[in-house]
């Protein structure tokens, strides 16, 4: 085994570093701070060139790994929790409660948006986020707000740390057990869906694809779960062993009296889970294309690292594709990403995060309430026809100086002189070309008209299909 | 003219090549109506999902079968509540509006509709059907994009080849030239800030633009001073996505024409205390639907539309124990609209025929609802829309 490993740390390093650069331009740095956080100011970027690739990705996710959150927690976290549901006597109570619970949601979503508007290690904004998608859980199902807000400090907590841990942890989360109906799964009759899930789309992707189990191994995997329920009144984890089935079990050609954790190790030993896993991170963060030697020696290297994620971070953002030139804006941003990024990159400084909470859901990315267990698609799937519009309209009325941004003149002013521009004056050839590049990935795909001035000659930059990419 | 006089001519005029053919050169259907029955061009596909998977055994209830309320103890629709349809077969309560179709014969019930090693997760089987592949088969183009490639994109300029409300994803118009809206003002109003044009870039780039070009093009096709329908819409997501459907079908007299239009409802994923949910989506698809049949029939457009209900699949026979349903396997689906030749199609649920997993067998393949459409409602070779030979249903007055 330890062989195999030797192997695979060797061929890895062979593999690793060729294009990854010595001395960071500032085109690089800002491909690496957009990349692995949100648009970077101007300042952010110059802090990073001229530093090796490997310095710049080591340090942020060194920093990532010890982020603490800047705000204290939403207020509803430290009051008591309101009667459990099925102590109320009327419907009307009952609605009254949800209402309640999905209006501290708002709370605990305008929360992390200004965490990660004011974030100094947005690597680890990105991560967290990242996983809500992975380990996608809907508060409409769930709608405990602090279910939700435990299983947001799980991933934050997780966010940079290991996998399987990571793994385990969200397999016993209330929030989990009552999405995806554990909570109430017992051995008479065991409920398929959290198993099903959590092979598909957690560790090792759809069996048809290479997941590597059977509908069989589905239904045995739901038995060993049984028993991991909730807690009636106060929602915590709770073993219940009347419920747990503790007969033999037959799982990925192994026979046991498996329970859950047993269940999750023998996932995470399938050889598909850290190629699957890696998959979704590069997916995330390098290219739409994971494959390849270069994906394999990192898939492997994640597997040897006992799942540790800093180390498949760090590799994903040394790797040759992700500082191949042709990869440079192969990316779509998310919705999350458009809007905190402008918020920063033009330094909005907003008083309210809601609002931008509401944009993002408005353009296909609602947190803590995902389309489905699938979590959001991403890449193309962000941009359909009404989508586009509405990201279009977003960045026409970024400075228009309204209730939520009422800084945005202002702000954009002191942008544009960073950068040699003027609030009222049509941009020279020399100011357009660090716009464009502070802004856009790729070339602009459309002239702006001459005679078009500062901001007006910004916001159509910013219209630019080019601008949504990363 | 009368409707049995369209409906007459439009039995005449449709299935045939000669009509299709015809068609393709033919104007918009404002100069059509009234002169000749309407062509595969000026024909619509109205889709509603179903999403998450409708337990079809509450929806089309087999209430005289003993098994039904034995394998439903608490979730049975009991027999004196049900719509009954004949001596075995009922409806859901919450679906009274839909007995108005029944009557007037404009709603085809096709039972136990589902396909050979059926996949039970949501991701994967919405996708054989979206794509109509096989069951292990992996196709990008939805099969209404191949419809449109077997020939329908010919027969007209269209505005849009299909239009997707209120989804976040394409479904079975991916790969077709189709835009996504919520509501047709809006998006003609916001359609200003995209403008068509090329340039050389990676995939994510030429998908921006092309998304660009085709707002543009329907735009400029869906412009149009909303149509005052008489007909009230029910509140909620699906009553306005119902009206939205209705204002881009008025939308289209004198213009490129629509030919796909697609709904969607739910969450229908009823694992927990499924009854009142259930009851509750059911009720919504049914007023939904009276409200389209109404608004079409307002613009003269029933006679030309086909809706057709679909779902990833149906659910477990017998109940959990939460009061819900786990994932299942075939389920019946609805086909209305004015052209449609009503009555019950394919078999009665075989309850003591159950799987291993207690699951139904299918006993109509869904690609057969498809291959209908493709043969009888637009005339193109329904081979190449549904990937081999699928006997197609024939629900359509033909």
């Amino acid at each position: 085994m330890k062989l195999i490993f030797m192997f695979v740390i060797l061929a890895f390093a062979a593999l690793l570093g060729h294009a990854a650069p010595a001395q960071l331009s500032e085109v690089q740095a800002r491909h690496l701070l957009l990349r692995s956080g949100f648009a970077p100011t101007q300042a952010q970027v110059r802090q990073w060139v001229g530093q090796s690739a490997e310095t710049a990705v080591a340090d942020i996710v060194a920093a990532a790994k010890t982020a603490h959150t800047l705000h204290p927690s939403p207020d509803f976290v430290s009051a008591p929790p309101p009667p459990a549901p099925r102590l109320l006597e009327t419907r009307e109570q009952r609605m009254a409660w949800r209402q309640g619970q999905l209006r501290e949601g708002q709370e605990l979503k305008a929360w992390w948006v200004r965490e990660m508007v004011e974030s100094p290690t947005p690597l680890a904004e990105r991560m967290t986020l990242f996983w809500h998608g992975h380990f996608a859980t809907s508060q409409q199902k769930v709608v405990r707000s602090q279910a939700m807000w435990q299983q947001h400090q799980l991933l934050r907590s997780q966010a940079l740390g290991n996998f399987a841990a990571l793994l385990h942890a969200v397999a016993k989360d209330p929030a989990m057990l009552a999405y995806l109906d554990g909570a109430t799964s017992r051995k008479e009759a065991p409920n398929e869906n959290f198993a099903r899930e959590v092979m598909e789309l957690f560790t090792l992707g759809e069996a048809s694809q290479g997941g590597g189990y059977s509908e069989q191994d589905v239904r045995e995997a739901a038995r060993a779960f049984t028993g991991w329920s909730v807690e009636r009144d106060d929602f915590s984890f709770r073993l219940r062993p009347a419920f747990h089935d503790g007969g033999s079990k037959q799982l990925f050609g192994h026979s046991g009296t498996f329970d859950g954790d047993a269940a999750l190790n023998l996932m995470l030993e399938q050889p598909a889970a850290a190629r699957f896993i890696t998959a979704r991170l590069w997916r995330e963060f390098v290219s739409p294309a994971a494959q390849g030697a270069e994906f394999d020696a990192i898939a492997a290297h994640f597997r040897a690292s006992g799942y540790d994620i800093g180390t498949v971070l760090r590799d994903l953002l040394l790797a040759d594709a992700f500082w191949a030139p042709d990869n440079r804006g192969a990316l779509i941003k998310s919705p999350v990403e458009l809007v905190v990024g402008a918020v920063r990159q033009f330094g909005l400084n907003p008083p309210l995060t809601l609002p931008l909470v509401q944009k993002s859901a408005q353009l296909g990315q609602n947190l803590l309430v995902p389309p489905n267990v699938k979590g959001w698609p991403g890449y193309t799937d962000w941009i359909d026809a009404t989508r586009l519009l509405e990201r279009k309209r977003f960045a026409e009325q970024l400075f228009r100086g309204v209730d939520a941004m009422p800084q945005g003149q202002q702000s954009v002013a002191q942008f544009l002189a960073g950068y040699g521009g003027h609030a009222d004056r049509e941009p020279d050839a020399l100011v357009r070309t660090r716009l464009e590049a502070a802004l856009l990935p790729v070339p602009p795909t459309q002239p702006i008209a001459a005679g078009t001035v500062g901001v007006a000659w910004l916001r159509s930059l910013m219209l630019d299909p080019a601008y949504q990419l990363k | 003219m009368t409707r049995m006089q369209r409906r007459h001519l439009l039995r005449l005029g449709s299935g045939l090549t000669g009509a299709a053919l015809l068609a393709a050169h033919a104007p918009g259907w404002a100069q059509a109506v009234g002169r000749r029955a309407s062509g595969a061009a000026d024909r619509i596909l109205i889709l509603v999902e179903l999403k998450g998977g409708n337990d079809g055994l509450n929806t089309v209830v087999p209430y005289a079968d003993p098994l039904y309320t034995q394998l439903r103890p608490t979730l049975a629709v009991p027999a004196g509540d049900v719509l009954r349809l004949d001596e075995r077969t009922g409806l859901h309560p919450e679906l009274k509006p839909l007995l108005a179709f029944w009557e007037r014969k404009e709603l085809a019930i096709v039972q136990g509709v589902g396909y050979p090693q059926p996949n039970l997760s949501h991701f994967r089987s919405i996708e054989i059907w979206d794509t109509a592949s096989n069951s292990g088969e992996y196709l990008a183009d939805g099969w209404l994009a191949r419809g449109m490639k077997a020939g329908l994109a010919a027969r007209a300029a269209f505005t849009a080849e299909g239009v997707r409300i209120g989804s976040s994803d394409f479904g079975p118009l991916a790969g077709a030239r189709a835009v996504s809206l919520n509501n047709p003002e809006a998006f003609v109003n916001d359609a200003r800030l995209a403008s068509p044009h090329d340039a050389p870039g990676n995939a994510a780039l030429q998908h921006l633009l092309r998304v660009e070009a085709d707002v543009s093009q329907a735009a400029d096709g869906l412009r149009a001073a909303p149509y005052a329908f008489t007909t009230s819409f029910p509140a909620g997501a699906f009553g306005n996505g119902v009206r939205a459907a209705s204002q881009v079908v008025a939308s289209q007299r004198g213009r490129g024409g629509i030919p796909v239009i697609t709904l969607t409802l739910g969450s229908f994923d009823t694992h927990q205390n499924q009854a009142g949910q259930h009851a509750n989506l059911l009720r919504q698809l049914a007023e939904g639907l009276a409200a389209l049949r109404s608004a079409l029939t307002e613009v003269d457009a029933w006679d030309r539309t086909v809706v057709m209900t679909f779902s990833e699949f149906g659910r477990r026979a017998r109940q959990n124990q939460s009061n819900g349903t786990d994932h299942g396997t075939a389920a019946p689906h609805f086909i209305a609209g004015g052209a449609v030749r009503g009555g019950l199609y394919g078999r009665a649920p075989e309850l003591a025929r159950l799987d291993g997993v207690q699951n139904l067998a299918y006993s109509t393949d869904f690609r057969q609802l498809y291959a209908g459409i493709a043969k009888d409602w637009w005339g193109v070779d329904a081979e190449r829309v549904v990937r081999g030979r699928y006997e197609p249903l024939r629900f359509l007055n033909t």
